[in-house]
Protein backbone atom coordinates (compact mmCIF):
# COMPACT_ATOMS: atom_id res chain seq x y z
CA UNK A 1 0.00 0.00 0.00
CA UNK A 2 1.29 3.32 -1.10
CA UNK A 3 1.29 6.13 1.93
CA UNK A 4 0.93 8.97 -0.69
CA UNK A 5 -1.73 10.54 -0.65
CA UNK A 6 -3.30 11.85 -4.70
CA UNK A 7 -2.62 15.29 -3.68
CA UNK A 8 1.10 14.77 -2.93
CA UNK A 9 1.64 12.88 -5.94
CA UNK A 10 0.29 15.50 -7.80
CA UNK A 11 1.40 18.81 -6.23
CA UNK A 12 3.96 20.60 -8.08
CA UNK A 13 3.98 18.46 -11.41
CA UNK A 14 1.72 19.48 -14.18
CA UNK A 15 1.56 17.45 -17.08
CA UNK A 16 4.59 18.53 -18.18
CA UNK A 17 6.34 16.30 -15.31
CA UNK A 18 8.31 19.96 -14.15
CA UNK A 19 5.95 21.63 -12.24
CA UNK A 20 5.41 25.49 -12.62
CA UNK A 21 8.39 26.73 -13.84
CA UNK A 22 7.14 27.07 -17.55
CA UNK A 23 3.82 28.99 -15.85
CA UNK A 24 6.07 31.25 -14.58
CA UNK A 25 8.62 31.74 -16.54
CA UNK A 26 5.82 32.93 -19.27
CA UNK A 27 4.02 34.80 -16.21
CA UNK A 28 7.29 37.07 -16.01
CA UNK A 29 7.91 37.85 -19.30
CA UNK A 30 4.45 38.82 -20.05
CA UNK A 31 4.49 41.29 -17.32
CA UNK A 32 8.02 42.75 -18.75
CA UNK A 33 6.25 42.87 -22.23
CA UNK A 34 3.47 44.74 -21.05
CA UNK A 35 6.07 47.50 -20.06
CA UNK A 36 8.08 46.80 -22.62
CA UNK A 37 5.85 46.67 -25.73
CA UNK A 38 4.52 50.62 -25.57
CA UNK A 39 7.91 51.46 -25.26
CA UNK A 40 9.45 49.19 -28.06
CA UNK A 41 7.12 50.68 -30.71
CA UNK A 42 7.62 54.41 -29.50
CA UNK A 43 11.61 53.02 -30.03
CA UNK A 44 10.90 51.72 -32.81
CA UNK A 45 8.38 53.61 -35.11
CA UNK A 46 10.72 56.36 -34.64
CA UNK A 47 13.43 54.66 -37.25
CA UNK A 48 10.71 52.99 -40.14
CA UNK A 49 12.17 54.67 -43.19
CA UNK A 50 15.24 57.00 -42.39
CA UNK A 51 18.16 56.19 -44.72
CA UNK A 52 21.15 53.65 -43.26
CA UNK A 53 23.47 56.30 -41.56
CA UNK A 54 20.09 57.96 -39.63
CA UNK A 55 18.92 53.92 -38.78
CA UNK A 56 22.40 53.12 -37.33
CA UNK A 57 22.79 56.38 -35.39
CA UNK A 58 19.35 56.16 -33.90
CA UNK A 59 19.85 53.19 -32.24
CA UNK A 60 23.18 53.66 -31.30
CA UNK A 61 21.56 56.15 -28.78
CA UNK A 62 20.87 54.44 -25.55
CA UNK A 63 16.84 54.66 -25.10
CA UNK A 64 16.21 53.11 -28.86
CA UNK A 65 19.51 50.35 -28.02
CA UNK A 66 18.38 49.65 -25.03
CA UNK A 67 14.25 48.84 -25.02
CA UNK A 68 14.81 47.77 -28.61
CA UNK A 69 17.69 44.65 -27.14
CA UNK A 70 15.18 44.16 -24.27
CA UNK A 71 12.25 44.01 -25.86
CA UNK A 72 14.06 40.93 -28.48
CA UNK A 73 15.64 39.19 -25.92
CA UNK A 74 12.52 39.09 -23.32
CA UNK A 75 10.13 38.27 -26.21
CA UNK A 76 11.80 35.72 -28.62
CA UNK A 77 12.53 33.58 -24.75
CA UNK A 78 8.50 34.22 -24.52
CA UNK A 79 8.58 33.31 -27.94
CA UNK A 80 9.83 29.95 -27.02
CA UNK A 81 8.53 28.96 -24.48
CA UNK A 82 5.14 29.94 -25.66
CA UNK A 83 6.01 27.15 -28.61
CA UNK A 84 6.38 24.55 -26.39
CA UNK A 85 2.58 25.30 -25.33
CA UNK A 86 2.22 24.78 -29.04
CA UNK A 87 3.86 22.09 -29.98
CA UNK A 88 3.30 19.96 -26.43
CA UNK A 89 -0.44 20.36 -27.59
CA UNK A 90 0.20 19.00 -31.04
CA UNK A 91 3.65 17.13 -31.70
CA UNK A 92 4.54 14.03 -30.24
CA UNK A 93 7.27 11.59 -29.31
CA UNK A 94 10.70 12.57 -31.19
CA UNK A 95 9.08 15.12 -33.22
CA UNK A 96 8.21 16.96 -29.72
CA UNK A 97 11.73 17.07 -28.94
CA UNK A 98 13.04 17.91 -32.59
CA UNK A 99 10.42 20.51 -32.94
CA UNK A 100 11.52 22.03 -29.04
CA UNK A 101 14.96 22.05 -30.55
CA UNK A 102 14.41 23.86 -33.77
CA UNK A 103 12.72 26.76 -31.72
CA UNK A 104 15.39 26.69 -29.45
CA UNK A 105 17.84 27.68 -32.22
CA UNK A 106 15.10 30.15 -33.89
CA UNK A 107 14.94 31.46 -31.15
CA UNK A 108 18.40 32.42 -30.12
CA UNK A 109 19.61 32.90 -33.30
CA UNK A 110 17.35 35.70 -33.88
CA UNK A 111 18.34 37.14 -30.48
CA UNK A 112 21.81 36.58 -31.92
CA UNK A 113 21.27 38.77 -34.96
CA UNK A 114 19.41 41.79 -32.88
CA UNK A 115 21.93 42.00 -30.57
CA UNK A 116 24.70 41.82 -33.01
CA UNK A 117 23.32 44.35 -35.36
CA UNK A 118 22.42 46.47 -31.86
CA UNK A 119 25.85 46.42 -30.78
CA UNK A 120 27.92 47.51 -34.00
CA UNK A 121 25.46 50.44 -34.18
CA UNK A 122 26.00 51.36 -30.65
CA UNK A 123 30.04 50.92 -30.77
CA UNK A 124 29.99 52.49 -34.08
CA UNK A 125 28.04 55.74 -33.20
CA UNK A 126 30.39 58.59 -32.12
CA UNK A 127 29.73 59.64 -28.60
CA UNK A 128 27.74 62.97 -29.00
CA UNK B 1 -5.95 6.29 -9.29
CA UNK B 2 -8.53 8.84 -7.82
CA UNK B 3 -12.00 8.11 -8.96
CA UNK B 4 -12.19 9.72 -12.32
CA UNK B 5 -15.75 10.56 -13.59
CA UNK B 6 -15.92 9.25 -16.89
CA UNK B 7 -19.68 9.32 -17.57
CA UNK B 8 -20.10 13.20 -16.34
CA UNK B 9 -17.84 15.65 -18.12
CA UNK B 10 -18.10 17.97 -20.73
CA UNK B 11 -17.35 16.45 -23.99
CA UNK B 12 -15.21 18.60 -26.45
CA UNK B 13 -17.26 19.88 -29.73
CA UNK B 14 -16.40 18.98 -33.36
CA UNK B 15 -15.05 21.74 -34.00
CA UNK B 16 -16.14 20.94 -38.06
CA UNK B 17 -19.68 21.46 -36.76
CA UNK B 18 -19.35 23.81 -33.60
CA UNK B 19 -20.28 27.47 -34.02
CA UNK B 20 -17.74 29.27 -31.89
CA UNK B 21 -18.60 31.44 -29.16
CA UNK B 22 -16.31 34.63 -29.10
CA UNK B 23 -14.32 33.86 -26.04
CA UNK B 24 -13.54 30.68 -28.26
CA UNK B 25 -12.41 32.72 -31.22
CA UNK B 26 -10.51 35.15 -28.83
CA UNK B 27 -8.79 32.16 -26.69
CA UNK B 28 -7.61 30.90 -30.23
CA UNK B 29 -6.60 34.35 -31.98
CA UNK B 30 -4.16 34.59 -28.78
CA UNK B 31 -2.41 31.73 -30.06
CA UNK B 32 -1.83 33.00 -33.51
CA UNK B 33 -0.97 36.49 -33.32
CA UNK B 34 1.85 35.23 -30.43
CA UNK B 35 3.11 32.98 -33.09
CA UNK B 36 2.63 35.08 -36.31
CA UNK B 37 4.60 38.20 -34.46
CA UNK B 38 7.45 36.07 -35.26
CA UNK B 39 7.47 37.59 -38.86
CA UNK B 40 7.38 41.06 -37.83
CA UNK B 41 9.92 40.79 -35.66
CA UNK B 42 12.04 38.65 -38.49
CA UNK B 43 11.47 41.38 -40.47
CA UNK B 44 12.72 44.25 -37.89
CA UNK B 45 15.94 41.97 -37.45
CA UNK B 46 16.59 41.68 -40.89
CA UNK B 47 16.44 45.30 -41.38
CA UNK B 48 18.98 45.64 -38.52
CA UNK B 49 21.45 43.50 -39.38
CA UNK B 50 21.34 45.13 -43.21
CA UNK B 51 21.83 48.16 -41.56
CA UNK B 52 25.12 47.39 -40.46
CA UNK B 53 26.02 45.38 -43.28
CA UNK B 54 26.32 46.60 -46.57
CA UNK B 55 24.25 49.64 -48.55
CA UNK B 56 22.92 46.49 -51.13
CA UNK B 57 21.78 45.19 -48.48
CA UNK B 58 19.99 48.01 -46.52
CA UNK B 59 18.76 49.08 -49.71
CA UNK B 60 16.78 45.90 -50.17
CA UNK B 61 15.67 45.49 -46.50
CA UNK B 62 14.52 49.31 -46.75
CA UNK B 63 12.79 48.77 -50.12
CA UNK B 64 10.77 45.90 -48.25
CA UNK B 65 9.99 47.86 -45.21
CA UNK B 66 8.95 51.05 -47.14
CA UNK B 67 6.90 49.39 -49.71
CA UNK B 68 2.93 48.15 -49.50
CA UNK B 69 3.73 44.66 -48.27
CA UNK B 70 6.26 45.91 -45.76
CA UNK B 71 3.52 48.38 -44.80
CA UNK B 72 0.59 45.89 -44.39
CA UNK B 73 3.06 43.22 -42.80
CA UNK B 74 4.11 46.24 -39.69
CA UNK B 75 0.52 47.39 -39.78
CA UNK B 76 -0.52 43.36 -39.43
CA UNK B 77 2.14 43.29 -36.34
CA UNK B 78 1.35 45.97 -34.35
CA UNK B 79 -2.34 44.92 -34.46
CA UNK B 80 -0.93 41.29 -33.90
CA UNK B 81 0.91 42.83 -31.00
CA UNK B 82 -2.19 45.12 -29.47
CA UNK B 83 -4.33 41.95 -29.72
CA UNK B 84 -1.91 39.38 -27.99
CA UNK B 85 -0.92 42.00 -25.73
CA UNK B 86 -4.37 42.56 -24.37
CA UNK B 87 -5.31 38.93 -24.59
CA UNK B 88 -2.27 38.48 -22.66
CA UNK B 89 -3.25 40.62 -19.68
CA UNK B 90 -6.48 38.93 -19.81
CA UNK B 91 -4.55 35.46 -19.19
CA UNK B 92 -2.72 37.24 -16.23
CA UNK B 93 -6.70 38.42 -14.47
CA UNK B 94 -7.47 34.25 -15.34
CA UNK B 95 -4.33 33.45 -13.00
CA UNK B 96 -5.78 35.47 -10.08
CA UNK B 97 -8.84 33.80 -10.68
CA UNK B 98 -10.89 37.20 -11.88
CA UNK B 99 -12.97 37.74 -15.46
CA UNK B 100 -13.78 33.62 -16.03
CA UNK B 101 -17.86 34.16 -15.80
CA UNK B 102 -18.87 33.44 -19.73
CA UNK B 103 -20.65 37.23 -19.88
CA UNK B 104 -17.16 38.79 -18.49
CA UNK B 105 -15.29 36.47 -20.87
CA UNK B 106 -17.79 37.81 -23.39
CA UNK B 107 -17.14 41.84 -22.81
CA UNK B 108 -13.41 41.34 -22.08
CA UNK B 109 -12.91 39.44 -25.67
CA UNK B 110 -14.97 42.61 -27.25
CA UNK B 111 -12.44 45.00 -25.19
CA UNK B 112 -9.64 43.26 -27.06
CA UNK B 113 -10.92 43.22 -30.00
CA UNK B 114 -12.09 46.71 -30.19
CA UNK B 115 -9.27 47.51 -27.69
CA UNK B 116 -6.49 46.06 -30.73
CA UNK B 117 -7.95 47.90 -33.36
CA UNK B 118 -8.58 51.44 -31.29
CA UNK B 119 -4.21 51.38 -30.46
CA UNK B 120 -3.18 49.92 -33.79
CA UNK B 121 -4.85 53.48 -35.34
CA UNK B 122 -3.49 55.55 -32.71
CA UNK B 123 -0.05 53.62 -33.24
CA UNK B 124 -0.34 54.60 -37.16
CA UNK B 125 -1.10 58.02 -36.26
CA UNK B 126 1.30 58.60 -33.83
CA UNK B 127 3.87 57.32 -36.56
CA UNK B 128 2.30 59.29 -39.20
CA UNK B 129 2.13 62.75 -37.79
CA UNK B 130 5.61 61.80 -35.72
C1 LIG C 1 2.67 42.77 -24.00
C2 LIG C 1 3.16 41.76 -24.59
C3 LIG C 1 2.78 40.32 -24.30
C4 LIG C 1 2.00 39.77 -23.30
C5 LIG C 1 1.29 40.48 -22.15
C6 LIG C 1 1.97 38.34 -23.52
C7 LIG C 1 1.31 37.42 -22.71
C8 LIG C 1 1.21 36.08 -22.96
C9 LIG C 1 0.61 35.12 -22.09
C10 LIG C 1 -0.02 35.40 -20.73
C11 LIG C 1 0.69 33.91 -22.70
C12 LIG C 1 0.19 32.58 -22.16
C13 LIG C 1 -1.18 32.29 -22.65
C14 LIG C 1 -1.70 31.01 -22.04
O1 LIG C 1 -1.56 30.83 -20.82
O2 LIG C 1 -2.23 30.19 -22.78
C15 LIG C 1 1.34 34.10 -23.96
C16 LIG C 1 1.56 33.10 -24.89
C17 LIG C 1 2.34 33.27 -26.03
N1 LIG C 1 3.00 34.42 -26.43
FE1 LIG C 1 2.84 36.24 -25.56
N2 LIG C 1 2.71 38.04 -24.63
C18 LIG C 1 3.23 39.23 -25.13
C19 LIG C 1 4.04 39.40 -26.23
C20 LIG C 1 4.45 38.37 -27.08
C21 LIG C 1 5.38 38.50 -28.18
C22 LIG C 1 6.07 39.79 -28.59
C23 LIG C 1 5.47 37.27 -28.78
C24 LIG C 1 6.27 36.82 -29.97
C25 LIG C 1 7.50 37.08 -30.16
C26 LIG C 1 4.62 36.36 -28.04
C27 LIG C 1 4.44 35.02 -28.33
C28 LIG C 1 3.67 34.15 -27.61
C29 LIG C 1 3.41 32.78 -27.97
C30 LIG C 1 3.96 32.07 -29.20
C31 LIG C 1 2.57 32.23 -26.99
C32 LIG C 1 2.01 30.82 -26.94
C33 LIG C 1 0.54 30.84 -27.33
C34 LIG C 1 -0.04 29.45 -27.29
O3 LIG C 1 0.28 28.67 -28.18
O4 LIG C 1 -0.82 29.15 -26.39
N3 LIG C 1 4.03 37.05 -27.01
N4 LIG C 1 1.66 35.44 -24.11
C1 LIG D 1 -5.41 29.30 -27.55
C2 LIG D 1 -6.39 28.49 -27.71
C3 LIG D 1 -6.61 27.26 -26.86
C4 LIG D 1 -5.75 26.58 -26.05
C5 LIG D 1 -4.27 26.89 -25.78
C6 LIG D 1 -6.48 25.52 -25.44
C7 LIG D 1 -5.95 24.63 -24.52
C8 LIG D 1 -6.70 23.75 -23.79
C9 LIG D 1 -6.19 22.95 -22.73
C10 LIG D 1 -4.75 22.90 -22.29
C11 LIG D 1 -7.23 22.24 -22.24
C12 LIG D 1 -7.17 21.25 -21.10
C13 LIG D 1 -7.06 19.87 -21.61
C14 LIG D 1 -6.98 18.89 -20.47
O1 LIG D 1 -7.25 19.26 -19.32
O2 LIG D 1 -6.65 17.73 -20.76
C15 LIG D 1 -8.41 22.59 -22.97
C16 LIG D 1 -9.66 22.07 -22.77
C17 LIG D 1 -10.73 22.35 -23.56
N1 LIG D 1 -10.76 23.20 -24.67
FE1 LIG D 1 -9.29 24.36 -25.27
N2 LIG D 1 -7.76 25.53 -25.92
C18 LIG D 1 -7.88 26.59 -26.78
C19 LIG D 1 -8.98 26.95 -27.50
C20 LIG D 1 -10.17 26.25 -27.48
C21 LIG D 1 -11.28 26.50 -28.37
C22 LIG D 1 -11.29 27.54 -29.47
C23 LIG D 1 -12.25 25.63 -28.01
C24 LIG D 1 -13.64 25.46 -28.58
C25 LIG D 1 -13.88 25.21 -29.81
C26 LIG D 1 -11.77 24.83 -26.91
C27 LIG D 1 -12.48 23.85 -26.28
C28 LIG D 1 -12.04 23.16 -25.18
C29 LIG D 1 -12.86 22.26 -24.38
C30 LIG D 1 -14.32 21.96 -24.60
C31 LIG D 1 -12.03 21.78 -23.37
C32 LIG D 1 -12.42 20.83 -22.25
C33 LIG D 1 -12.20 19.43 -22.66
C34 LIG D 1 -12.47 18.48 -21.50
O3 LIG D 1 -12.41 18.91 -20.34
O4 LIG D 1 -12.73 17.31 -21.77
N3 LIG D 1 -10.49 25.22 -26.62
N4 LIG D 1 -8.06 23.53 -23.92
Amino acid sequence: MRYITPRKAAAGLGSARSGTAHHWQMTVSSYALVILTPLFMIAVGGAIGLPQDAVAAHFGRPFPGIITALFIVVGMIHFIKGTRIMIDDYVYGSANKLAIIASNIFGWGVIAAAIFALAKMAFTTPAI
Amino acid sequence: MADVNRGNRPLSPHLQVYRLPLPAITSIMTRITGHALVAGILLLVWWLVAAVSSPGAFAAADWLVRSWLGFLILTASAWALWFHALSGIRHLFYDQGLGLEIEEAKKASWAIIIGSVALTLLSLIIFFIS
